[in-house]
């Protein structure tokens, strides 16, 4: 009796102190959001601008869109940030979230040995669309690399190599095509060190260390933009989620001031994301 | 060669220029492993030594499942986690996921295993010397339990340390309930995963050299206190 009193005592002080210290005092919201906006650095740029001028702390639980997904049906977010559409308008009709806005857009781009003697073995190059690049990757055999969850950079390659090959290249268990079963960095890394192709966020790529031999083989196809939505998890479904400040925060990135802010961002020099939200 | 000493200058140049930011990871993991170690130790520690006192049915079973329970892996433990503390899950309105308590939560689930059943261990060997002593004193089992821990303690520190570097080494349940969220619930384990899936290699084995160097002086610290104390009583 006495011991559990203690624990409760402690773990009571412990969540308090811990809890105390980050939060209570502020007020934030939770965007369940993809790790391009992450690991490109956008958020680092854009979320200070906005907590300055509003006081409402964002975090940003960066993971797969589908994970994403998954984590703002259960109610975990208020604001859902993520890159595909249908996906997204499946999560409104299905009463999980109201109202999805564009908000940017970013591009795809195809990765691949670049350098050196196995410069590039399949000529991706040298296609003049997408699906030809797809094509000439599955013709030379040459080792393609795929997340392999449920993220949006993966449901694109899926729907690539569904008009390229008529069929997901996993099915027949080709050995050139490998699925990593993990996030966009580590695939780029796991890419890098086997000399394979994959397809990958340009943000990500513009931002990640590890290249090696890799490089842009494929890029500026119409099928490869990539547009970003923003939806509020919807409150009549999950009572808790923060209306208001969800409202705040999409307004505002909605709005010239936000629009502005995405166009200011540079990543190397280079512009990575575009703002295209709806006037 | 040269990737290693390029980690060792990124570790070395994050020392020197002590960021903020670095800074605040570091605190907030020591924090988290040292409360949960705290809690793992309230539980487990009563538990073992309960364990290699007490005789009823099913004991030996308890034991078994409790040395497996060490190797609990802490992605599951994360999921589990995960789910009971989601809004969709039984504790959801207490609104803890992604935060620094949900964190203290997995890895006092995590490492509890570890440190009852090593402690069920080592305070058996001590029982089994002093079963005669204590039953013909009529000792009460309370008091018992008590004696035996607090003879065993010095040995306790190194089961306590081990549960320590479980909770401050682990990646999967931390990152799974606090969400790895900037400022608030990013510690040294999911920075390194961050940094690696950036491509930043050197930096995030220059993380994981800080890491272990917060390891050695918990540990040190651990080693020179308990040396002491065994001079002073043993």
């Amino acid at each position: 009796m006495k011991l559990a009193a203690k624990f409760f005592l402690i773990s009571l002080i412990a969540g308090v102190t811990l809890t105390g210290n980050v939060s209570a005092a502020e007020r934030f919201i939770v965007v369940a959001s993809t790790t391009s906006t992450v690991n490109s650095g956008l958020f680092d740029y854009l979320l200070p601008k906005f907590t300055s001028k509003h006081g409402l702390q964002i975090r940003v639980v960066g993971v797969g869109t589908g994970q994403a997904i998954r984590v703002a049906r259960r109610g975990d977010a208020d604001v859902l940030f993520v890159h595909h559409k249908k996906s997204e308008l499946a999560f409104v009709r299905a009463g999980f979230g109201v109202g999805r806005s564009d908000v940017m857009f970013n591009d795809f781009v195809i990765v691949g040995p670049g350098k050196g003697k196995g410069n590039d073995p399949a000529k991706v190059g040298q296609t003049e669309s997408v699906i030809s690049a797809y094509k000439a990757i599955a013709n030379s055999k040459s080792i393609f690399t795929s997340r392999g969850d449920d993220s949006g950079t993966h449901k694109k390659s899926l729907s690539i190599w569904q008009t390229a090959l008529k069929m997901a290249p996993s099915s027949n268990g080709v050995k050139w095509y490998r699925e990593t079963g993990s996030g966009m960095g580590a695939t780029l890394n796991i890419a890098s060190s086997m000399n394979a192709y994959t397809l990958t966020d340009r943000a990500t790529w513009e931002n990640f260390k590890n290249k090696g031999e890799l490089k842009i083989l494929f890029e500026h196809d119409p099928l490869l933009q990539n547009q970003y939505g923003i939806i509020k998890v919807n409150p009549a479904r999950h009572k808790h989620v923060k209306s208001k400040e969800a409202n705040t925060f999409i307004n505002w990135i909605l709005s010239t001031e936000g629009q502005a802010a995405i166009n200011n961002y540079r990543l190397n020099t280079k512009q990575v994301f575009f703002a295209n939200a709806k006037k | 060669m040269s990737d290693f000493n390029e980690a060792f200058s990124a570790a070395f140049a994050l020392i020197l220029s002590f960021e903020s930011s670095l800074a605040e990871i570091v605190g907030l993991s020591l924090q988290i492993s040292l409360i949960a170690v705290l809690l793992a130790s309230l539980i487990g520690l009563p538990l073992g030594a309960a364990l290699a006192v007490f005789r009823f049915p099913g004991r030996t079973t308890l034991v078994v499942i409790l040395n497996a329970l060490m190797g609990l892996p802490p992605v599951v433990v994360g999921l589990i986690v995960y789910l009971i503390l989601s809004r969709s899950g039984p504790l959801g309105t207490l609104g803890l996921l992604f935060t620094p308590t949900a964190m203290i939560i997995a890895q006092t689930i995590l490492i509890t295993p570890i440190i009852a059943a090593l402690t069920r261990q080592s305070t058996e060997t001590l029982w089994n010397e002093y079963a005669e002593q204590f039953s013909s004193l009529g000792t009460p089992p309370k008091e018992t339990v008590i004696a035996l821990l607090w003879d065993n303690r010095f040995s306790l520190v190194t089961t306590i340390l081990a549960g320590f570097g479980r909770a401050s080494a682990e990646v999967g349940a931390v990152m799974i309930v606090g969400g790895n969220i900037d400022h608030v619930t990013r510690v040294m384990t999911t920075t390194i995963a961050l940094e690696t899936s950036k491509g930043n290699l050197a930096l995030a084995l220059g993380l994981g050299v800080i890491l272990l160097c917060l390891a050695l002086g918990v540990n040190a610290a651990a080693f020179i206190i308990n040396e002491a104390a065994i001079k002073r009583h043993g």
